[in-house]
């Protein structure tokens, strides 16, 4: 399981896991779980587009991704965001399976970018993933706190010189950012799962968001790295294992919390304080 | 992709193939542009993407026991349906979530049955025909199943249409006046499931998102009123879908190596359609009010709506 | 158009100076010329029923809507001062948000700032003193998104006040409480524009619960305001001039009534979308205006 080929799998594996940690606490946070399924999933137009005119596909991947995730914010600013992602998202497909339509030799490696071949790295992939993952935790790390208002108090935010729009745009391209440095390694689908299920259940269990985020991080490794060696020893897609892991993950912190709001200790000294005040 | 290679010379209106996709693509087209009115309403884009995606589940699992592929999609559309509900749709912030593990829990099981599908001999290309299907290649045995299993999400959706309007509009307001709510909400994603994959299953998975979100977001655009706009939505759906066939149809002439996929062609139209008609709402309300700041139009427009009689205290 | 009192206009040293302020929305004039000064502590009330403009109107006041014409003079935000603090009528609080009280004031604090937050003693004592300040001392290391209505209230309004601002817009602050929670934060309101000099802009459509604290109110409808003490313009003919209809003012045990004579004209009944809920229509003008249809 740990042979010289598996090391890059290993790598780009936890690579993987601590971005879409990362990002995907403000995925969820945000309420964005569309616009991380619909950036992954359109932006592989883009490496079919790239392929089409003999351009690295990760130059056409993360064109689209950057692309898309602009449209939808700029778009979305004046409709309902979801009606947009869903239409420029089914854009993105269109054009996909257009550009597939003009060139004959593509078709196999669409498959690879749905569902990924990160048994199949090689250390030359390594590379560009370390720069665009440092760039996204570069940005997470000096946007925090207006991404945080933003996203959670986006009518208070402009009094505190926050503009959520903009915030919009710059989270959609730092999702873009991560979205291009995995899509080729783990696949979009793959991508998705992590940037969903470990941020959602790391959020039922921790009220903090400077403990949400590592222990989210700690999830999608988690779940990466049991994947990688389920995978290994049963044969079967990792894909299939990151998306089962990612579920149960989430329904055990949904458990968690549902157990919390079944004793809400808290709630009532809180009520008798309030009372107090009123009398 | 090479599927829409069928189409080859012949007048339009005389070849089978077309004939098949007009009428097909039609009916599911405007079932899905109905449909979409109350998706779009009810801020579900996502779940019928969603189920739209997962229609493959069924595809390849349907495949690996042989049964018709219909079943396979409109099983795992319901049960993918069901399983949405009952995680918690109703509640709006967050929902997303729970149709995001969903959706992914599904893909990854779509790849364990594909990677089943192959290994077992079988080679099948389930997952790429799900996403990118085409109209012109419809399966005989599916034509049917598919007529019947709409009108049967037509027939849900009639009959729940009051209690959709009512709880479309405001969740305590149907409830105070005795909605079944929830019970709504189940049927309501049960025909969403059943559009989405009848038409995943016969247009592919993309198309069928464009033609649930694009017309019904179009027409919307136009109408405020719900039964209008659901009759604009699937008038909108119908003529781009014919215009796509014909387009689709007509770029054999234009050089390259196969004719446009059909599914790109009606895409194209439908997110055209809607951008020309946003502009031209926007152009609109432009004249009408110089310089001020639209965007919070919808918040004020709300209140203006109240009537101004009042009693205080 | 507006019948303001002379005195009021014109206060030496406002911290908020609106000028003329008119505002059109998809096509529908909402405010039609608003004059507004407001001194360090004075306690405004925006009153009008529901779409009166009274929102509109604050958003002018806080910078987020451009009116179509007018000018608003308001506090900039500098070292010393946090220019204006601002409470919105509604905000959606995700339940799960893994936010405490705590961290929510914070950021009204430094919610601007670049880079990750490494909170020295001296932040977190200004924090707990502004939840001090509002009662929410106990309820500091709650989720904000479990809370109750009142409690979410008093966090929301510390984290406006934790930067120290010289004017607070409140968006309907009591329409959501039970009365006691609603009487607590009329007196917690009170009390800090006396402690913090801090100048206080609230809207209500029901004024009763603000009348012992108002110095000043802004009566609106139909996009025109009258401005005066709450007994100079709570009066049969003043409001009657202002809605140019028939409006009695009952003052019943200690309580005010502002009726309509003519009151009861039905609403039409037709099955259109809210435009909130046709979302998807964009800038929604088109239909807006016209009514609904093409």
């Amino acid at each position: 399981m740990f042979e010289d080929f598996m090391v890059n799998a290993w790598e780009a594996g936890t690579i993987v896991a601590i971005i879409a940690g990362v990002v995907g606490f403000f995925v969820v946070l945000r309420g964005n779980s569309f616009l991380a399924h619909a950036v992954p999933h359109g932006a592989f137009a883009g490496a079919a587009g790239a392929v089409l005119i003999g351009v690295d596909p990760l130059i056409g991947l993360g064109v689209f991704a950057a692309g898309g995730a602009l449209t939808i914010s700029v778009l979305g600013r004046r409709a309902r965001s979801d009606v947009i992602t869903a239409l420029s998202l089914a854009m993105m497909l269109g054009l996909g399976s257009f550009f597939l339509s003009r060139s004959s030799e593509y078709s196999a490696e669409v498959f690879s970018l749905l569902f990924g071949q990160i048994l199949g790295v090689s250390s030359v992939q390594i590379v560009p993933m370390i720069v665009l993952g440092a760039v996204c935790l570069a940005a997470v790390g000096l946007l925090y706190r207006p991404l945080l208002i933003a996203s959670v108090l986006p009518e208070m935010a402009p009094s505190r010189g926050v503009n959520p729009q903009i915030i919009t745009v710059v989270f959609g391209f730092i999702l873009a950012c991560a979205t291009t440095m995995s899509v080729p390694i783990v696949g979009a689908l793959l991508m998705f799962a992590l940037l969903v299920g470990p941020p959602a259940a790391a959020r039922f269990v921790t009220r903090r968001p400077v403990t949400a985020i590592p222990l989210s991080v700690l999830l999608a490794l988690v779940t990466i790295w049991a994947s990688i060696a389920l995978a290994y020893v049963s044969d079967w897609p990792v894909g299939f294992f990151v998306t089962a892991i990612s579920a149960l993950i989430y329904v055990a912190g949904r458990g968690v919390s549902a157990l919390r709001r079944r004793v809400p200790a808290s709630r009532n000294t809180a009520r008798v304080e309030a009372e107090a005040v009123a009398a | 992709m090479g599927s829409d290679v069928a189409v080859a010379s012949g007048g339009f209106l005389a070849s089978p193939t077309v004939q098949t996709a007009l009428i097909l693509g039609g009916f599911v087209a405007a079932v899905t542009g109905i449909v979409g009115v109350f998706t779009v309403v009810r801020g579900q884009s996502f779940a019928g993407h969603a189920l739209a995606d997962l229609g493959s589940v069924g595809g390849a699992g349907a495949f690996l026991v042989s049964i018709n592929q219909v079943w396979g999609f409109v099983g795992a559309g319901i049960i993918a349906a069901l399983l949405m509900e009952l995680i918690g749709v109703q509640r709006l912030k967050g929902r997303d979530v729970t149709t995001g593990v969903v959706l992914s829990l599904g893909m990854g099981v779509t790849a364990l049955f594909l990677y089943w599908d192959t290994t077992i001999g079988s080679s099948s290309n389930a997952a790429v025909s799900v996403l990118f299907g085409s109209l012109f290649v419809v399966n005989p045995a599916v034509i049917g199943p598919v007529i019947g299993l709409s009108i049967a999400s037509l027939v849900l959706i009639v009959a729940a249409y009051r209690w959709l309007l009512m709880s479309s509009l405001d969740t305590d307001l149907a409830t105070a006046r005795g909605v079944p709510v929830r019970l709504t909400g189940i049927m309501f994603l049960i025909a969403l499931a059943l559009a989405v994959e009848l038409s995943s299953l016969t247009i592919g998975a993309i198309l069928s998102t464009a033609l649930l979100i694009g017309p019904a977001a179009t027409a919307l655009l136009l109408t405020r009123r719900f039964g209008l706009a659901a009759l604009l939505s699937a008038a909108i759906a119908v003529a781009t879908t014919w215009v796509g066939v014909w387009v689709s149809y007509e770029s054999y002439n234009w050089g390259g190596p196969t004719n446009w996929p059909v599914s790109f062609c009606i895409v194209a139209l439908i997110f055209l359609t809607y951008l020309a008609v946003r502009i031209g709402a926007h152009i609109h309300s432009r004249r009408l009010k110089p310089a001020t700041e639209a965007s919070a139009a919808p918040a004020v427009a709300k209140d203006a709506g109240r009537h101004v009689a009042e009693v205080m205290g | 158009m507006t019948h303001s009192t002379q005195e009021w206009n014109d206060v030496p040293g406002a911290v908020l100076s609106a000028r003329d302020i008119r505002v059109t929305l998809s096509g529908k004039l909402i405010l039609d010329g608003v004059d507004l000064d407001v001194a360090p502590g004075e306690f405004v009330g925006l009153i009008g029923a529901n779409g009166a403009g009274k929102t509109t109107l604050l958003r002018s006041l806080l910078g987020v809507l451009k009116p179509t014409s007018g000018t608003v003079e308001r506090p900039r935000r500098d070292a010393r001062t946090g220019g204006v603090g601002y409470l919105p009528q509604k905000v959606a609080l995700d339940v799960d948000a893994p936010l405490r009280a705590r961290d929510v004031v914070a950021l009204g604090l430094d919610g601007g700032r670049p880079g990750i937050p490494l909170h020295r003693r001296a932040t977190r004592k200004r924090v707990d003193e502004t939840l001090d300040a509002v009662n929410a001392l106990s309820f500091a290391e709650q989720r904000i998104g479990e809370m109750s209505g009142g409690q979410q209230q008093r966090v929301l309004l510390a984290h406006a006040l934790i930067s120290d601002p010289a004017l607070l817009l409140l968006d309907e602050p009591l329409a959501n409480l039970d009365p006691a929670s609603a009487y607590d934060i009329v007196t917690l309101l009170d009390r800090l524009r006396r402690t913090h000099r801090v100048a206080i802009v609230i809207t209500a459509h029901d004024m009763n619960l603000l009348l012992p604290v108002m110095d000043r109110i802004v009566y609106l409808a139909g996009g025109r305001a009258v401005t005066g003490s709450p007994e100079a313009v709570v009066r049969s003919d003043v409001l009657t001039r202002l809605y140019g209809r028939p409006i009695r003012v009952i003052r019943a045990e200690g309580r005010v009534m502002v009726i309509a004579d003519d009151a009861g004209i039905p609403d039409e009944v037709h099955h259109e979308l809210p435009a909130e809920v046709a979302g998807a229509s964009g800038s929604s003008g088109l239909s807006g205006s016209s009514g609904g249809g093409l």
